[in-house]
């Protein structure tokens, strides 16, 4: 498996991490692995303040009446919550951190297409972070992540134009980081490697880019036209001249909806990539896999108003958004099946990633039926703007995207800092999150179905159980979210020396060392075979063609 | 050797960087087009619900000022296609000529766009609750265009607030002037990032950067103005000549 | 005491049967295709599971025949899903003929609630069992939402039009409201609560209830006062018998005259013109509130709902004369100035 024996030659051999060590090297640095570490220590410090956010919400919550904080800074939690932990921590997580470390090395490149774009991406982020964070500090906004006029537009206090332009470079950033993945998988596969050879992984990133790129424009300008209005008081939503608040939400959720499967996609090509490693396996129906990325992305365009069944839309647009959201999960239906089907007669190991992968396709499972609950009309009637949402988008964020996330980290740490993590604290930590997952956020179900509304800083006391439950279930998933932090810390400097290719896995990242060096590959490399070809892998982990055109 | 230093590290040739560079715009183009196609759809659903509010606003725009522009931006295109074609041919010094001369009508664009908007300034036509004042009653002497200038040159005092109030204007027209100013302010701001580009280019062609087998900035740069100029050439028709019922 | 730890709200209204129905077997289904799939997953991992590191398993095919199978499955029970569910949807979104019309104004951060007679009540909602209501329902300020959960509906309340929502109680007792749409600080406080009371008993509680003059007398005064009888009943289109019919407008489409265009011709009359008549109606928005706007509404529904031979709006008597009507109201302002340049003031124009 992983290297035991300390070899000071190999030690030595330059690579991205030691190649230079001044502050400059890195805040300058064009180089793709670095600026995806810049961004995995800035998505972590976003998910930190989102995550105190979310736990102070849920202290509130404890008790019927809220008497944790009061009313007005209760809103501002939620909104700093959702804001931070939307557009901030889940947007650019995988494909800011994995895509940009990974996407170059997968398609055998020495770099991105536009490196200094990149890294004027990560520039553009931090921009955008310290704008949010200075409205935070000078006391937040309260309209909600969402910013329905004319609440956002008219009648609230707080620093909204301030967030919004921070979230307006943000989603500049992720535009670049969007168009540099579009640019580099079309143009910049080495020799041999056609579409259909591609990792899974790197057909997730194109379907996500494709996404970013054409949907975030959208809210920057609906964002735009809220802050003109804010600071101008020209009334585009305003309906006293004519305008249409209705119009704010359908323009919002035009983004926000792909802006979701954004957060999804590449949890889902992390996922590909882990149940084929851990199978040792291709994955079942590559084909169905690659094309269903493309057309969650495609049908996410088309589904966006079925958050604004009870808004006031007609009667004809609620049945069409309804049939089309249907139409929209049958792809990721496909995926799971997919994987699930991967396993059959392959050769399972419970690794840590491993164990995030599989938690990610039961938790996956049940936030995507019931986000199919949800599109059922009759239901939506009932649930729309209860805890029920809630706990739906939770599933898939947390449940799903942050389980691929750290499942990711874990599996391609070696190849990111050269050092393995310990296996079982990351067993522990990925059991724990499970666990302390469902108990927060299983009974918001009941609750939303009982009827408690979203945003609701006290509620009638029948509800207290599931809140309490739901609250001491955050308390577990904290712990369960801190301990990777430590141990992943800790193994920069105690953990053990990784291989090459510990986890024996096919893949062009896997060919080069751990941690690469600074052009990734020491020669372009040349492909002649189809994706996790496990079955032709001798069982020391060296594909043959691939070992010699690396090395040779 | 000069070909290869200009091939940056990431790529395995020129070609690759070339077809690189311009994937990307196109790219990036494509979320230009989301950017003003969205604020031009919440435009067309406002046009559709209050069309003769929406007509009272083309009206009240100056569309001689609007064609002029459109005119001037079209011939800075052709200025544009010029200078690539120089480019190409590896012609330095006719391709700072044909840039120069882009910039020129570029900037000529803006003065016009500029007075434009003062124009509607002093016509009270700027939207904002304080600002929005209505069309001047018609027993005044001279129209909006003349008595700007004049009030410009102090001959004449602005009009004053009582002047001003009356209800002959739609209040939606303020919603439409809204979108007039957004929309031809963010095709202005793309404008000033292509003279920017473009003067950039000017310098670098004067040190002889530009050779006929390496000129891709200049092929790119051409490709955003001419999508800027594009973007014009829909919004002109769309905010000054629908006045017809 | 069951209560406390039920999952499901009270089953108060006639859809709440149907939405319960529903849940259960969207859940049903959820939990069989979960378990299948853990099932899988288990029994894999362990059957499967690695047994040396020099294992390597087969390269196996994917056969077409399972992928369309199971994304043709779940396609058609998403299917059963969606004609059941918009069954629901449509029926609630269709109130019935004769139900009883409630009116809410929803506004920060509370809920004020008229009955027809004039009764009125702040963030508590009487209705009789067993006969259908109806909530017609405006903002003031911003989106807000009335939910009531034991009945299963839910609307957003919006400023600027009217939305609605309709249900028949089927339970004695008292339920839960709440503002289901967030609103600012005290979104949380807008709450209420319905009380279901027999309909004897609700006759009696409406008799007795405090509250103005029923919003349809309102709006009759307001008719006087504002002057809409000045041109409504001799030169503008006559209003007795309008609610419900179909009114031809100047450009040849015809619409419902429901509350959605009474509220919109009082305060954007340019909108929709109705046909031979000039755009001489100013606009009110400015001058009357949204409840005056309400109580116009009522008055102008009291004047006789339409019959069953629904006629079309015709043109007036007297034809307008270069379109302006013959008599002009004087200080009404002029119909929309063209644009004149270069000309001196006073001539005629180019027409639009």
């Amino acid at each position: 498996m992983t290297s035991v024996i300390y070899d000071p030659i190999y030690e030595a051999r330059p690579t991205y991490l030691n190649i230079a060590h001044t502050v400059r090297s890195w805040l300058l640095t064009k180089d793709h692995k670095r600026i995806a570490i810049l961004y995995i220590i800035s998505i972590t410090l976003f998910f930190m303040i989102g995550g105190g956010a979310a736990t102070l919400i849920r202290i509130n919550l404890v008790t019927p009446d809220g008497v944790f904080v009061d009313q007005e800074t209760y809103n501002r939690l939620f909104t700093i919550h959702g804001v931070v932990m939307v557009f901030f921590f889940l947007v650019p997580s995988i494909p800011a951190t994995l895509g940009n470390f990974l996407i170059p090395l997968m398609v055998g490149a020495r770099d991105l297409a536009f490196p200094k774009i990149n890294l004027a991406s990560w520039y553009m982020f931090m921009g955008g972070g310290a704008l949010a964070l200075s409205a935070i500090f000078m006391g937040g906004m309260d309209t909600g992540w969402t910013f329905y006029t004319p609440y956002s537009s008219a009648f609230g206090n707080s620093h909204v134009a301030l967030a919004i332009a921070g979230i307006f470079l943000a989603g500049f950033s992720s535009i670049f980081t969007g168009f540099n993945f579009i640019v580099t998988i079309h143009k910049m596969r080495c020799p041999g490697l056609t579409w259909f050879r591609l990792p899974l992984f790197c057909w997730s990133m194109y379907a996500t880019s494709l996404i970013m790129v054409l949907a975030t424009p959208v809210l920057a300008i609906t964002l735009t036209l809220v802050a003109i209005e804010r600071l101008t008081g020209v009334g585009i939503y305003d309906p006293a001249i004519g305008g249409d608040p209705v119009l704010f939400q359908h323009m919002f959720w035009f983004y926000s909806h792909p802006a979701v499967y954004i957060m999804i996609l590449p949890g889902m090509g992390v996922i590909s990539e882990l149940m084929t490693c851990f199978s040792r396996k291709r994955v079942f129906g590559y084909t169905f896999v690659a094309f269903s990325s493309l057309a969650i992305a495609m049908l996410g365009f088309l589904v966006w108003a079925h958050h604004m069944f009870d808004a006031g839309i007609s009667l004809y647009s609620g049945l069409v958004f309804s049939m089309l959201s249907f139409m929209v999960a049958v792809p990721s239906a496909i995926k799971v099946f997919n994987w699930t089907a991967t396993m059959y007669k392959g050769s399972v190991a419970l690794d840590t990633p491993m164990l995030y992968a599989l938690g990610f396709i039961g938790l996956f499972t049940i936030g995507g039926l019931t986000g199919v609950m949800l599109a059922t009309l009759g239901l939506d009637m009932h649930m729309h703007d209860t805890y029920f949402v809630i706990a739906h988008f939770h599933y898939i964020m947390v449940g799903g995207m942050v389980m691929a996330y750290l499942g990711g980290m874990h599996f391609w740490w070696p190849k990111i800092s050269g050092r393995m993590y310990p296996e079982w604290w990351g067993r522990i930590s990925a059991i724990l999150i499970f666990l302390g997952f469902n108990l927060t956020f299983f009974p918001q179900f009941i609750a939303g179905y009982l009827g408690m509304p979203r945003r609701y800083h006290s509620y009638p006391p029948e509800l207290q159980v599931y809140n309490v439950l739901s609250s001491a279930g955050a308390s577990i998933l904290a712990v369960g979210y801190l301990l990777p932090l430590a141990y992943f810390l800790w193994s920069l400097k105690y953990g053990k020396i990784a291989g090459p290719n510990p986890w024996r896995a096919t893949g062009l990242e896997w060919q080069t060392s751990s941690p690469p060096p600074k052009d990734n590959f020491e020669k372009t490399p040349i492909v002649d075979q189809e994706a996790y070809a496990y079955h032709l892998m001798a069982p020391t982990g060296h594909v043959p063609e691939e070992a010699e055109a690396a090395t040779g | 050797m000069a070909e290869h230093s200009l091939v940056a590290h990431q790529f395995e040739d020129a070609d690759q960087q070339r077809e690189v560079a311009t994937l990307g715009m196109w790219t990036f183009l494509a979320t230009e087009i989301l950017f003003f196609g969205a604020v031009l759809v919440a435009y067309g659903v406002y046009r559709l619900r209050w069309p003769d509010a929406f007509r009272q606003g083309s009206i009240d725009l100056k569309w001689y000022l609007g064609g002029f522009n459109t005119a001037v931006l079209l011939i800075s295109s052709f200025f544009m296609a010029m200078g690539v074609h120089a480019a190409q041919l590896g012609h330095s010094k006719k391709l700072v000529v044909y840039l120069i001369l882009t910039v020129i009508l570029g900037t000529l664009f803006l003065v016009v766009k500029g007075t434009e908007y003062y124009i509607e300034y002093e016509e009270g036509l700027v939207p904002g609750p304080i600002t929005f004042k209505v069309h001047p009653p018609p027993e005044s002497e001279e129209n909006g265009f003349i008595r700007a200038f004049k009030t410009f040159e102090k001959k004449v005092e602005p009009w004053t607030a009582a002047e001003t109030e009356s209800e002959t204007r739609p209040p939606q027209e303020r919603l439409f002037m809204t979108f007039y100013f957004i929309l031809t302010g963010i095709h202005a701001t793309h404008m000033i990032i292509g003279i920017g580009l473009l003067l950039t280019l000017i310098v670098l062609a004067k040190r002889g950067h530009f050779t006929a087998n390496h000129h891709n900035a200049v092929e790119i740069a051409g490709l955003y103005w001419h999508f800027v100029d594009t973007v014009w050439v829909f919004l002109f028709p769309i905010l000054y000549l629908l006045r017809n019922p | 005491m069951f209560r406390s730890f039920s999952i499901f709200p009270p089953e108060a209204s006639n859809f709440a049967l149907d939405v319960d129905l529903l849940l259960a077997f969207e859940v049903g289904v959820s939990v069989l295709f979960t378990v299948l799939i853990a099932a899988c997953v288990i029994y894999f991992a362990l059957r499967y599971r690695r047994r040396s590191q020099y294992d390597v398993p087969p390269r196996l095919p994917s056969p077409m025949m399972l992928e369309v199978t199971w994304s043709v499955i779940p396609f058609l029970i998403m299917l059963v899903m969606f004609f059941w569910g918009g069954n629901i949807y449509v029926r609630a979104k269709r109130p019935p003929e004769h139900a009883i019309e409630i009116q809410v104004i929803g506004k920060q951060w509370m809920w004020k609630i008229q009955h027809s007679n004039g009764a009125r009540e702040i963030n508590s909602l009487h209705i009789p069992m067993g006969q259908p209501v109806r909530l017609i329902m405006a903002s003031q300020d911003v989106i807000h939402d009335f939910g009531i959960p034991a009945f299963r509906v839910k609307q957003d309340v919006l400023p600027g039009s009217f939305t609605d929502e309709w249900f028949t109680a089927t339970e004695l007792g008292e339920f839960h409201i709440y503002c289901d749409q967030y609103c600012g600080a005290e979104h949380a406080k807008m709450i209420g609560t319905v009380v279901v009371m027999d309909p004897q008993k609700y006759a009696q509680w409406l008799a007795g209830a405090a509250g103005d003059e029923p919003p349809a007398n309102a709006g009759s005064r307001l008719f006087v006062t504002y002057g809409c009888n000045a041109c409504h009943g001799t030169r503008g289109p006559t209003l007795a018998g309008l609610y419900g019919r179909d009114v031809q407008l100047d450009d040849g489409s015809t619409v419902k005259a429901d509350e959605a265009y009474l509220r919109e011709s009082i305060i954007e009359p340019a909108a929709k013109v109705v046909k031979g008549y000039p755009t001489i109606m100013p606009s009110y928005r400015a001058q009357l509130s949204e409840e005056q706007i309400m109580q116009l509404v009522e008055y102008i529904k009291s004047l006789g709902a339409a019959r069953s031979d629904k006629g079309v709006m015709l043109a007036p008597a007297t034809q307008p004369v270069n379109g302006q009507s013959p008599d002009r109201i004087p200080n009404f302002p002029p119909a929309r100035q063209p644009p004149w340049i270069g000309q001196p003031p006073g001539s005629p124009g180019k027409s639009p």
